[in-house]
């Protein structure tokens, strides 16, 4: 799993869920749902970040908290599908 | 309808007083356009702005009773004084006008305080008692007309808005930081508390009596459900409610002026339209909304229901280009910042109504609190549903279900939809279990607030605090009262009767009337079971009952559209860019010293852009805007800006 993934994945969540705000740690393993950074309308803008930004086709199977709920968690899935 | 103000305290010198009170008065010309009055006397002061609805040639105030030792300045209506006027005559009380406000003055000066369980009606009066050198304020049961006050150097002084407290030496308007994070939690503050700081709202249902320096709060009437088990359902519940409203609506269409009606297309308004039809005299004139985006318009069944009501309905259309023409005015008429742009079109309609010559309408507001209509009463059932079977892979996904018009959540997961919704995680004891997701999602939107408003609330915790304020009782109410209390206790008043109620109609003096809001409706509805509200799923169940037969079968059936307008998508049309630009400056940010100006400026450009579509976004974005408005209008732009002391 790239860095630069993991560092593209971190960025679009601090400029867009946290407008900015990195004064809080963002562990890869940190659930985004429980800390609210996404809520129920929010997570098509992370959905729509993913299919524009790595080219990915995302079914609405794939929209479930095991691909998508942590930073280590959607970098797994980009990896998973680019590699299907 | 009217304003009121007024003082008591020896804080107004006697040579100061007429031209304070003449300000007062004059601050609330919106309310009452009609006429000005004021009353003077050592150590008291009443002011009266007036719209003239029921005695328009001697219903001037402030009115004085025959011996000229109790004075009156009433804002409202008691829509029973025909009843009442003849019981006091036939006890040998004699009225000079033919006024409902005499009529509170007699009542008042036989039983007391006590004569407000008489009254059946929308109010909030100052009663002045020179014999007992006593001031008595009150406020109607559901909290329809407002009634704010202060104590400046130990003089009390109140006003049906704030605006007209402003025009006393020696006040200045600060925003309450604990105001501010219980509209960011729970859509409004708590009463007493308001927006301003030092400047207490009376509560409805509650009453104050001042004598000189001691002022007693207390309430007069409460909203009250049956413990749970322990409902007695009526033997014909759906004719009696129909009776009950035919009577609410009859005794509301009383006025020496004509009557309108708002007409939504939603069952609510057209049930009341369909009434007040069948009883105004000549053809019923009714007023509607509707927008440019196709989400959130409705004309096509306001359209039917007028053809088929056979009422003359009058239309106005309402797009982004007025929702941010209006926005700033309409925060200056509420007076609190707000978390949606739902008042703006609600503003159009009265201007509506104004100009096409009428000053009252009947409106449909109450029924989805009194009768369960909204859909976090729906939702609130799914999650406790949910929650006797946790990790079920379906159960979930009859959110989807409850919001069809969200098509951000057509494409969630039954996992997703479980989180969101904490389905199987809240406490299904928690007193709030009903509103938590609610409270939590727009409590987001704190994200955004500064260092040091962070600083000014330390570890204060908003829904704690409503917890602490419910009744005793509420624990033994079914969880669907509870529900109702919740929204018909606080957010109704605080909220949906005040910023999208009485501001924006009084804004251009229209007269709101709400027959699902008489006493006699909504205790009659407390008591009834709740599946007669809620059935499984279907909402509002004995009205539609009631509406079969009385408004087209397909209003009955259509499925609830809950009024919606567009929020920072609004803002995202080039006419906005220069209101938000000023709005949301780095300079206006640092002077209020709210927000983080650095984490607005990336919302800003998001809401600009058309993307600040999610819940926490969108809420946010109206939170900091409307914010922004409040301080300009009321504390930047104000010329006396000295503190009270």
């Amino acid at each position: 799993m790239s860095d630069a993934v993991q560092m593209k994945i971190r960025d679009f969540i601090i400029e867009n869920f946290l407008f900015g705000d990195d004064s809080q740690p963002l562990p890869g393993d940190l659930s985004l749902m429980e800390n609210d950074l996404v809520d129920s309308t929010g997570i098509l803008e992370l959905v729509s970040f993913l299919e524009e930004g790595f080219g990915l086709k995302v079914a609405d199977a794939d929209i479930v908290p095991a691909n998508l709920d942590s930073i280590d968690r959607i970098a797994a899935f980009i990896e998973r599908k680019k590699a299907a | 309808m009217c304003g009121i103000a007024g003082f008591f305290g020896s804080g107004v010198l006697p040579d100061a007083a007429p031209a304070l009170l003449q300000r007062l008065a004059g601050t609330l010309g919106h309310r009452g356009p009609d006429e000005k009055g004021t009353h003077a006397a050592p150590g008291i002061g009443l002011a009266h702005a007036r719209l003239s609805v029921v005695g328009l040639a001697d219903g001037q105030q402030p009115m004085a009773d025959a011996s000229g030792d109790l004075v009156i300045s009433y804002n409202g209506e008691i829509f029973n004084y025909v009843e009442l006027r003849e019981r006091l005559q036939a006890r040998g009380r004699r009225f000079s006008t033919g006024s409902d406000t005499e009529v509170i003055l007699h009542l008042y000066d036989e039983m007391g305080t006590a004569c407000l369980d008489e009254l059946n009606g929308d109010f909030a009066f100052a009663l002045w008692d020179a014999r007992r050198r006593s001031l008595w304020l009150a406020r109607d049961r559901m909290g329809v007309r407002p009634l704010y006050y202060t104590d400046i150097g130990g003089t009390l002084f109140f006003a049906s808005e704030v605006k007209a407290l402003m025009q006393v030496q020696g006040f200045a308007a600060e925003l309450d930081p604990v105001a501010l994070d219980q509209v960011f939690t729970l859509w409004a503050p708590i009463a007493p508390r308001t927006a301003f700081k030092g400047v207490s709202e009376l509560p409805p249902g509650h009453m104050m009596i001042a004598q000189e320096h001691e002022r007693m709060v207390r309430p007069w009437w409460r909203l009250e459900f049956p413990r749970d088990g322990e409902f007695e359902t009526p033997a014909d519940p759906v004719g009696e409610l129909g009776a009950l409203l035919e009577d609410a609506t009859h005794i509301r269409l009383r006025a020496d002026v004509p009557v309108g009606a708002y007409l939504s297309g939603g069952l609510d308004s057209s049930l009341i339209t369909a009434l007040a039809a069948r009883l105004a005299p000549g053809r019923l004139e009714t007023f509607s909304v509707g927008f440019r985006s196709a989400e959130h318009d409705e004309s096509r069944w306001q359209a039917e229901v007028a053809e088929r009501l056979g009422v003359a309905n009058h239309r106005v259309s309402c797009g982004e280009e007025e929702i941010v023409a209006d926005f700033p005015d309409i925060v200056a008429h509420a007076e609190c910042p707000v978390l949606r742009t739902a008042p703006a079109p609600l503003y159009r309609l009265a201007g509506l109504v104004r100009d096409n010559g009428m000053k009252v309408a009947l409106t449909g507001e109450g029924a989805d609190e009194v009768f369960a209509g909204y859909d976090i009463f729906r939702e609130a059932a799914m999650r406790r549903f949910c929650a006797r079977q946790p990790g079920s892979a379906r159960r979930p996904l009859l959110f989807q279900r409850l919001y069809p018009y969200l098509p951000q959540l057509q494409r969630q997961s039954a996992d997703y939809l479980a989180h969101f919704f904490s389905a199987g995680t809240d406490e299904l004891t928690d007193p709030l279990f009903s509103h938590r997701p609610r409270f939590r999602s727009t409590a987001a939107a704190k994200l955004f607030y500064s260092p040091a408003l962070k600083d000014a609330l330390g570890t204060y915790d908003a829904a704690a605090d409503l917890t602490a304020q419910l009744p005793e009782e509420f624990g033994r109410w079914h969880p669907l009262n509870q529900a109702q209390y919740l929204e018909t206790r606080f957010l109704l008043p605080g909220y949906i009767l005040s910023s999208q109620g009485d501001r924006v109609m009084m804004a251009h003096g229209v007269e709101g009337r709400f027959p699902f809001l008489d006493h006699r409706v909504v205790a009659f509805a407390a008591g009834l079971h709740p599946n007669l509200k809620l059935r499984g799923l279907k909402e509002k169940f004995i009205l539609k009952e009631v509406a079969r037969g009385l408004v087209p079968n397909s209003i009955v059936s259509r499925p609830k559209q809950p009024y919606r307008a567009p929020d920072s998508q609004a803002f995202s049309v080039p006419a906005a860019r220069p209101v938000v630009d000023a709005a949301l400056s780095d300079g206006a940010l640092a002077e209020a010293g709210l927000f983080n100006a650095g984490m607005v400026e990336k919302l800003k450009c998001k809401a600009l852009n058309g993307r600040a579509t999610s819940f926490k976004d969108n809420t946010a974005f109206m939170g900091v805007l409307s914010t922004q408005f409040w301080h300009r209008t009321f504390v930047a732009d104000q010329p006396r800006r000295t503190k009270t002391g």
